[in-house]
């Protein structure tokens, strides 16, 4: 009984990194209907700028401030660079480019440090607290839910109470119409990927201290969980993400606890296949016109 | 008229065999062993080349069939292949079966999926199928991997007989008969059916095809390509391990197809030669610059990802139809000079069918 607590809590702290991850990708998929395969590493570059920020200064979150930072820096770059020459190119364009961005960004970064794993530690003991005798969840755990919680409360904020949130909605469900509404459709783009990027390398840096440690890679299996996430979400509902990143850290979490964390990949694998083939646009998703 | 293609077809496989067993003989056992990994990718190539450039069918999990193809083989070369020099025949037509009896499960479940939702799930593939060695540890011996035997060359051949090039010999077999196989496959009824589910499901299911048994059906002698590909890789390297079946693969057989040409089956061909050349021109070019042996070790395999990375942005970019449609652009351009010249004569035969350009399934 107590292994299956500590089980549900570690899956509900992998599930809210795991939901802020879909989160991202769900906001590019409503912008511009691409799924970012690049976004696993993406984060992993902004890890990595963490971490050589952090070895300089020699404080983790000076180092994690510059992750930041560098997300922002990184999505609007990727964007503007590369990814605006095909979203409006058949949708397989699109999927070949960002795996173009996953070979150079993992080849840029094993030749700068190397393919080992190098130490990303978490700045609060992962020992878990015992709560009335049953060791239950650590600071960092606290740590990892205080800040999903409140990036998500930003993001509900900006995108349903502030103007700039309405004009990205408007930019992403009719483009057309905002644009000669005076919306400036291409910024938003913009932002929305710059957005979804700060949000990947936040969870990148969540997460890389709970695994292996730092390795061009670390993201891959993050990245199809994450996927899996946002599919079982429906990929349009940002509340579907957020709920699909908790269903999937807490069957990855049951399965790598009793099973062995071995057939984690395994588990993603089925899930994924399951959900596709009961309910391929996901659960929370409403009826879904295909266009001919 | 059928008839003619497949005459055709033949004439230029056997004439393939020739050059190339003539190539083989003339370079030495490292050039010919390369030439065998090219034979490798190649066969894999070829049937992902079909199924994403004709059919609009991305898969991003071709490294994992591979890997299902090259430890069939494994397992039955170990098993009985001491026994009789004849079983690699077997063991590879094994391979091949196991590969399409995975590549039809996955296709099941693909034909109801479109773009993202496709190359999504097929990622996933990529990721958790070399997770199957390390959870059936005791089959497959982990990280570790397997031993492949792979019985000597044929006495007949003399004692000096290099075995890189028996090797070669093996590998471009498989590769040309995958060639043929599929050049006749896609010539005819089935390939115009999948280009027609490609171009339009709709018009297509309209005209009385089966948009999902088609869509199967490729994924099926795409992944048996796949299949060959892994076992052949298995009998080079004379070892499987899930290490050498990683995404990056997966990855590296999507580049091929897409910097030679989407959908066309010679642009495999150069696909498969770069995978091979791009990282051994790299090797010779930092090792020539006698860099300190601690950033070399970092460049090795890391220059050539980043470049293919990069190769594969600008192609998508600037070339979507990769090189074979560049030539078949060239060819136009040349032919179009020499008919503005009055003497000038185009013979129809020699007009070659532009490569598509790569269109996923609609969303």
């Amino acid at each position: 009984m107590d292994r299956l607590l500590f089980l549900t809590v570690d899956g509900l702290s992998r599930g809210a990194v795991y939901a802020a991850f879909a989160l991202a990708l769900v906001l590019i998929w409503r912008g511009t209907r691409i799924v970012n395969f690049a976004q696993g590493v993406m984060a992993v570059v902004t890890a990595y700028v963490a971490y050589s920020v952090a070895g300089v200064t020699g404080s983790y979150w000076v180092g994690f401030a510059a992750g930041l930072l560098g997300g922002l820096v990184l999505g609007a770059v990727v964007e503007r660079v590369v990814m605006r020459r095909v979203e409006q190119a058949p949708p397989l364009n699109a999927v070949i480019v960002a795996l173009g961005l996953v070979l150079v960004g993992q080849g840029v970064l094993g030749m700068i440090y190397g393919n080992q794993y190098l130490p990303f530690p978490a700045p609060f003991s992962r020992t878990a607290m015992t709560v009335a005798g049953v060791p239950l969840l650590s600071r960092y755990d606290v740590f990892v839910f205080g800040t999903v919680l409140t990036l998500m409360l930003v993001l509900a904020v900006l995108f349903t109470r502030t103007a700039t949130g309405l004009r990205m909605r408007a930019a992403a469900f009719a483009p057309q119409v905002a644009r000669l509404l005076g919306v400036n459709v291409g910024g938003l783009l913009t932002l929305g990927w710059t957005l979804a990027a700060l949000v990947g390398a936040l969870a990148g840096m969540l997460t890389i201290p709970t695994g292996l440690g730092l390795h061009p890679t670390a993201m891959d299996l993050v990245f199809v969980s994450a996927f899996t996430a946002a599919v079982v979400g429906g990929l349009d509902s940002p509340v579907g993400a957020v709920v699909g990143g908790l269903v999937v850290g807490l069957v990855l979490s049951y399965v790598g606890g009793y099973l062995g964390s071995g057939t984690t990949p395994l588990a993603v694998l089925v899930l994924l296949v399951a959900v596709l083939l009961v309910r391929p646009s996901g659960l929370f998703s409403g009826t879904q016109a295909r266009r001919v | 008229m059928r008839h003619s293609t497949l005459v055709r077809h033949l004439a230029l496989t056997v004439l393939s065999a020739v050059v190339l067993l003539a190539a083989t003989v003339a370079l030495d056992p490292f050039r010919d062993y390369q030439l065998a990994t090219a034979g490798a990718y190649l066969c894999a190539a070829a049937g992902l080349t079909v199924l994403t450039g004709l059919n609009g069918q991305l898969s991003l999990g071709h490294g994992a069939l591979m890997a299902v193809g090259a430890y069939t083989v494994a397992l039955v070369q170990n098993r009985f292949g001491a026994a009789t020099p004849w079983t690699l025949p077997v063991s590879l037509s094994a391979g091949v079966g196991a590969a399409a009896a995975a590549g039809a499960v996955i296709g099941v479940a693909a034909a109801r999926l479109r773009g993202p939702y496709l190359a999504g799930l097929t990622l996933v593939v990529a990721v958790a199928v070399p997770a199957v060695a390390t959870v059936f540890g005791g089959v497959f011996h982990g990280d570790q991997g397997l031993p492949v035997y792979l019985p000597p060359a044929p006495a007949a051949l003399g004692p000096d007989f290099p075995f890189e090039r028996w090797q070669a010999w093996l590998a471009l077999a498989a590769a040309l008969l995958t060639l043929l196989v599929l050049a006749n496959l896609v010539g005819g009824r089935f390939g115009r059916t999948l280009r027609a589910v490609r171009d339009d499901e709709v018009a297509a299911r309209l005209a009385g095809v089966s948009v999902a048994r088609t869509q199967v059906l490729a994924f099926v002698v795409s992944a048996a390509c796949a299949g060959l590909g892994g076992g052949v890789f298995a009998v080079l390297a004379q070892s499987v391990s899930p290490g050498a079946f990683a995404l990056t693969l997966s990855l590296n057989l999507l580049l091929a197809v897409v910097v030679g040409g989407l959908g066309s089956l010679t642009g495999a061909v150069w696909g498969s030669l770069l995978l091979v050349l791009l990282p051994y021109l790299t090797d010779s070019l930092t090792g020539g610059l006698s860099l300190p042996p601690a950033l070399a070790q970092r460049l090795a395999g890391n220059l050539p990802l980043s470049m293919f990375g990069l190769l594969l942005i600008v192609v998508m970019i600037a070339a979507p139809g990769g090189i074979q449609g560049l030539l078949n652009r060239a060819g136009r351009w040349a032919r179009r000079s020499r008919e503005r010249r009055p003497a000038g004569r185009v013979d129809a035969s020699t007009h070659e069918a532009e490569p598509p350009a790569p269109v996923a399934s609609r969303t």
